[in-house]
């Protein structure tokens, strides 16, 4: 167990390698989010009413950002899918290194992806005039939580990733997942318009109560139909982290113990 | 006290409907190359992993350099070096970043991981392609590499899952080159093959699996007498092969075997045999295309132990038609 740390930074260079030797792989990882905020920001930004100083996209923002490390979920999962596929796992499994290393090493890999992603989306959001208006704290405190909420996520993906061991199907399952999770929210509408039944679905996602949580974080105010009153949808900040917490509690041994017992 | 040691293991897949291992021992005495042969789903790759610590067995013991391989494996991998199939290397990185992450991975620390990386890759012929991806690499190239990155640390067990499955000639000389070169240095290795030549080349004791369970076991030479003795073969032209036949019958004393245009049989009294046959064939005024004593091969071993012929050593029209019955 001793190693687990020094171990697990090799299997993450590893992907910052990977980054390094095919930069294709950074771009488009990249790309695809600064699209979804351009077309966001002009295809609904223009029929999506909102009283909000400053218009949609200062809405929208909070939304995407929740979406992109939303995701995070699914490329974990295809990663180390690919990785048992090529057998690269079975190698690794047959080495004296500590047990939970390869995964831990790779959530920091996605971590440190995630970093670079958000930082790109950002820029392309300050480029198409989100402006946060709360303090710089604020804001920091407001991507710390998108990181973690990433970093939480991608234990799923892990889970997922050694249950289906497929990578195109894991590929369908994440996106299967995070589609439906990412928009049955508040992210790029309001819940209002929806069923009430779905409102509250919508309201209970953690994907809400995170992007609710940065709007709060980046000067918004929240908005919460059917649950208004509630404690999560007064709490943001607060359910989002019980959520995360939540979800590594139960995803990271259950990842680490899976993965000890796999075998492909 | 023998290195490796498999005692009656038993693994099921899909809730026992298949059983990929039926109570197989084997083991591999110091220093010696055992040669796990076997056609494809025989349990080969099973009992790998098995001894590899990626599976635990349903019941059933196993012991590598005296370490219980299910109570302990962490120690076991410890002492072992393994190669699969397929390259498990990451194909978008380097060989070099392959090598050396893997040897930060067995704790040798960064100078030291970097000088084995240089030092493997020398030894196996790929300093030139080092510092290209991996995927850009041959399949013997790809071999190579993953074969090196099991000797990191000089393992004490080799286990080689079909090194040479899916290579061509070229690439499979050079593979047992690269082998034949390591038993020399004293490792210990099983090695799985379904080429009955590669068990024949590079083993010393060869087991032959079949359904998850040793059939045979023993040098070549001896599972070769356990199939009989010599073969007579002449191929002959299509005209006179009924002659032919009627000559080999009489002076092998036992039925003939017919493929394409090769007569054989068994025969106990080797060159005297070939002998009577070739004054019949003068004497008949046939002319051979082709004669020889045979020592049975691998094949016959396969053949008459399991009752069916080992997968990818068929000839080509015989495969070809056994595919399109399905």
């Amino acid at each position: 167990m001793k190693h687990v740390l020094s171990d697990s930074l090799v299997i993450t260079k590893r992907q910052v390698l990977q980054l390094a030797r095919i930069p294709e792989l950074l771009i488009f990882s990249t790309i695809q989010p600064v699209m979804f905020v351009l077309l966001f920001r002009y295809v609904f930004g223009g029929s999506i009413a909102t009283d909000q100083p400053g218009g949609y996209v200062q809405l929208l923002m909070p939304g995407i950002f929740v979406q992109t490390v939303a995701f995070t979920l699914a490329s974990t999962a295809a990663g180390l899918a690919q990785d048992m596929e090529k057998g690269l796992i079975d190698r690794f499994r047959s080495l004296p290194i500590s047990r939970g290393a390869v995964v831990i090493g790779r959530t920091f890999g996605d971590a440190l992806l995630n970093i670079l992603v958000l930082v790109v989306m950002a820029a392309a959001g300050f480029a198409v005039g989100w402006r946060p208006s709360s303090g710089f704290l604020s804001v920091s405190l407001g991507f710390l939580f998108l990181f973690a909420f990433g970093y939480a996520l991608s234990w799923i993906g892990i889970y997922v990733g050694l249950v289906v061991r497929d990578a195109r199907v894991v590929q369908n399952v994440g996106f299967l997942v995070t589609f439906p999770m990412t928009f049955l929210s508040n992210a790029f509408a309001p819940t209002t318009g929806m069923p009430r039944a779905l409102q509250y679905v919508a309201e209970w996602n953690p994907v809400s109560s995170m992007v609710a949580a940065c709007r709060q974080l980046f000067g918004l105010e929240n908005e919460f139909g059917a649950t208004a009153s509630s404690w999560p949808s007064q709490h943001p900040l607060e359910t989002s982290l019980l959520y995360m917490i939540l979800l590594m509690a139960i995803f990271i041994p259950l990842s680490v113990k899976k993965y000890a017992n796999t075998s492909s | 006290m023998k290195t490796v040691s498999a005692e009656e293991l038993v693994k099921t897949y899909n809730k026992g409907e298949v059983r990929a291992l039926d109570g197989l021992s084997l083991d591999v005495a110091e220093g010696t190359v055992l040669g796990v042969l076997g056609p494809n789903g025989a349990g080969k790759t099973t009992t790998v992993r098995i001894l590899a610590t990626l599976l635990k067995p349903d019941s059933g013991s196993a012991h590598v350099a005296g370490i219980d391989v299910i109570k302990h494996p962490d120690k076991v991998r410890e002492v072992i070096g393994l190669s699969g199939q397929y390259a498990a290397v990451d194909e978008t990185l380097t060989g070099w970043d392959n090598l050396v992450m893997f040897g930060r991975l067995y704790h040798l620390g960064r100078q030291k991981s970097i000088d084995r990386a240089n030092e493997l890759l020398e030894r196996f012929s790929l300093t030139e392609s080092a510092r290209r991806p991996i995927k850009t690499y041959s399949g013997g190239m790809r071999r190579r590499l993953d074969l090196a990155a099991s000797l990191i640390v000089q393992p004490k067990v080799l286990f080689l899952d079909e090194p040479t499955t899916g290579l061509d000639p070229r690439g499979r000389m050079e593979m047992w080159g690269v082998i034949e070169e390591l038993v020399t240095g004293g490792v210990t290795l099983l090695l799985t093959t379904q080429y009955l030549e590669e068990a024949d080349q590079l083993a010393d004791e060869i087991a032959v699996i079949d359904h998850g369970t040793v059939i045979a076991r023993g040098t070549s030479d001896v599972l070769k007498k356990q199939v009989g003795g010599e073969r007579l073969e002449i191929t002959a032209e299509n005209q006179d092969l009924t002659k032919v036949q009627e000559i080999i019958a009489q002076v092998s004393g036992s039925a003939t075997h017919l493929d394409g245009r090769t007569v054989s049989a068994p025969v106990t009294s080797g060159s005297s045999a070939l002998i009577q046959a070739l004054r019949a064939l003068d004497e008949a005024s046939i002319h051979p295309l082709d004669i020889a004593l045979k020592r049975p091969s691998l094949d016959d071993v396969f053949l008459s132990l399991t009752g069916h012929v080992a997968e990818e050593t068929v000839v080509e029209p015989v495969k070809k038609k056994r595919g399109e019955r399905k």
